[in-house]
């Protein structure tokens, strides 16, 4: 059974790093090209780290580990984030 | 767009157990008074954090079953038998307990109420949850948008806010809720019990040409079978947004 | 400094002095994973092994299975923090598949099926340090314990132990794997509670 969770799971984790929301911002998948919000990522959270991957392809489009102190994030499977800003 | 209530990072926050109320043998709501709330979004969840004497904290994710209201925050937690923090939730929280919790978090599975658009809901057991503050922020700002609410239970024993949801459908026009029973049907109930088909999310849903916003939410079984029924019947998948709870569909 | 949630205390959590630092018993087998479970077919599986020449040795799922194997029992460590204690095995150590196999290579970079990988030093893959385990508990692997084989190599954080084992690639250089380039240890010693970079 597949274990994934959607792109919400990273809402909590993400929420210490932006102040805004990242999951409704929308990325490019760096493999297959196809664009979607994050929250749309297959996220898979049992893990030592949250990995989110890309819905249409399953490559990795973001990786996030949290320690006590610190926390690391690779955003390097999506070729940008768009966020909307209040105009 | 989900606006930004706050700006900075979350931090966490400690509310006061305010008031309790079974929903089920195995549910009930836990209403919180949270001095700093900034508000929040229908769809929108908390992370609760509980700290044991020793230090050692557990924390999980519960959708905000309430519209938005000043200070107030509701949730509605489903005791699981082999949980670690949900038992404690739905059990020994008392009145004027704090509670340690960190939000409104996600701005992805929300629905505004400026939209005017028809919106079909589809919940499976507790993912009712975030719908259901979905369905009571239309009823608090007045909206007319049309929804639509196909809610998936084991019997009526376990299904959430029933006799709310009737009500509310029953006070005004454009909210239609139809239930799905997996195990136990009630008494009288002219379908046998059974899980959501195409053919019931069809009847019970909008047409896909009407281009509904979708949002299913529930164990991750229920939410993916839904969602590619969905699909399968037409609708966008870039218009269905889901909520995922995991395998047993909570904590 | 957190609220303490009155009457809670959480799952029964032991510790005892066999563990390392930070760790709690379990008696479950907890199912971690970074994407989908990979489904090998014992009959496309293959293993190979490349030094740092380029000269690559393959077995097939026979060729490994013929291998002399041994039964084992080793505890795990999770860097999540739990500990599971006395699990038995079965598998082939890697001290056999690098018998004949000639290399000066200081490092081991390994890949699974389905794109994970992990690093570290080939030292601490010989002398009755690792395995690959084919057999857990009595059984056949299961795909969601890394089957149809894994990596074992109990002395280090059980995410070294990479499932669905596909590769070895021995290398000069080390080359940080999938956790190591996210912040966890590039090592990774349990007792000595390496967890994360700088630790």
């Amino acid at each position: 059974m597949n274990a994934c969770l959607d792109g919400n799971v990273l809402a909590g984790a993400l929420s210490e790093l932006f102040t805004i929301d990242i999951t409704s911002a929308t990325g490019q998948c760096v493999s297959c090209g196809t664009s979607g919000a994050i929250g749309q990522a297959r996220v898979y959270a049992d893990a030592p780290g949250l990995v989110a991957r890309c819905p249409a392809c399953g490559q990795v489009v973001l990786r996030l580990v949290r320690s006590p102190g610190r926390a690391w994030l690779d955003l390097r499977g999506i070729t940008c984030l768009e966020v909307a800003l209040p105009g | 767009m989900a606006r930004a209530a706050v700006l900075g990072r979350l931090t966490w926050q400690v509310g006061t157990v305010a008031a309790v109320r079974d929903e089920t043998p195995t549910a009930r709501t836990i209403s919180l008074d949270v001095p700093q709330w900034p508000g929040h979004l229908a769809g929108q969840h908390v992370d609760v954090r509980l700290t044991a004497p020793d230090g050692y904290s557990a924390q999980r994710s519960y959708s905000i079953a309430s519209a938005p209201g000043g200070t107030r925050v509701e949730l509605t937690v489903q005791r699981l038998a082999d949980g670690e923090v949900s038992p404690y939730l739905a059990q020994v929280l008392s009145v004027g307990d704090p509670v340690e919790l960190r939000g409104p978090i996600g701005g992805w599975f929300v629905w505004d109420p400026d939209d005017t658009g028809p919106v079909l809901l589809a919940g499976g057991g507790s993912g009712v949850v975030p719908l259901m503050a979905m369905v009571r922020t239309r009823a608090a700002t007045g909206s007319r948008a049309p929804f639509r609410l196909v809610y998936s239970a084991r019997s009526d024993q376990t299904a959430l806010y029933t006799s709310e949801l009737a009500g509310l459908e029953h006070a005004g026009p454009g909210l239609e809720v139809t239930h799905v029973y997996t195990r136990t049907t009630p008494a009288g109930w002219p379908w046998p019990a059974g899980r959501a088909t195409s053919d019931l999310l069809a009847a019970a849903g909008w047409p896909p040409e009407k281009m509904p916003s979708v949002f299913v939410c529930g164990p991750t079984g229920f939410v993916e079978t839904v969602a590619d029924l969905l699909v399968g019947a037409g609708h966008q998948p870039g218009k269905i947004k889901t909520e995922r709870f995991g395998p047993s569909g909570g904590q | 400094m957190a609220a303490v949630s009155p009457g809670f205390f959480g799952r029964r959590r032991a510790a005892s002095e066999k563990l390392p630092p930070g760790q709690y018993l379990v008696t479950d087998f907890p199912v971690l994973s970074a994407g989908p479970t990979p489904r090998v077919d014992t009959g496309k599986w293959q293993f190979s092994l490349t030094t740092e020449t380029g000269e690559a040795h393959r077995w097939d799922w026979a060729a490994f299975r013929a291998l002399p194997a041994d039964d084992i029992t080793v505890d795990l460590h999770c860097v999540t923090k739990w500990s599971k204690l006395g699990t038995g095995w079965r598998g082939v150590s890697l001290d056999t598949l690098l018998a004949d196999v000639a290399t000066s290579a200081g490092y081991a970079l390994v890949g699974s099926y389905g794109g994970y990988t992990t690093n570290l030093p080939l030292a601490d893959l010989l002398d009755g340090k690792a395995w690959i385990a084919f057999g857990y508990d009595g059984d056949d692997l299961a795909p969601e314990h890394g089957g149809p084989a894994r990596l074992l190599v109990p002395h280090l954080y059980l995410w070294k132990s990479a499932k669905w084992l596909q590769s070895i690639r021995l290398s000069d250089s080390d080359e940080p794997g999938f956790w190591e380039t996210l912040g966890y240890h590039n090592y990774g010693d349990p007792w000595r509670e390496q967890r994360y970079w700088g630790d």
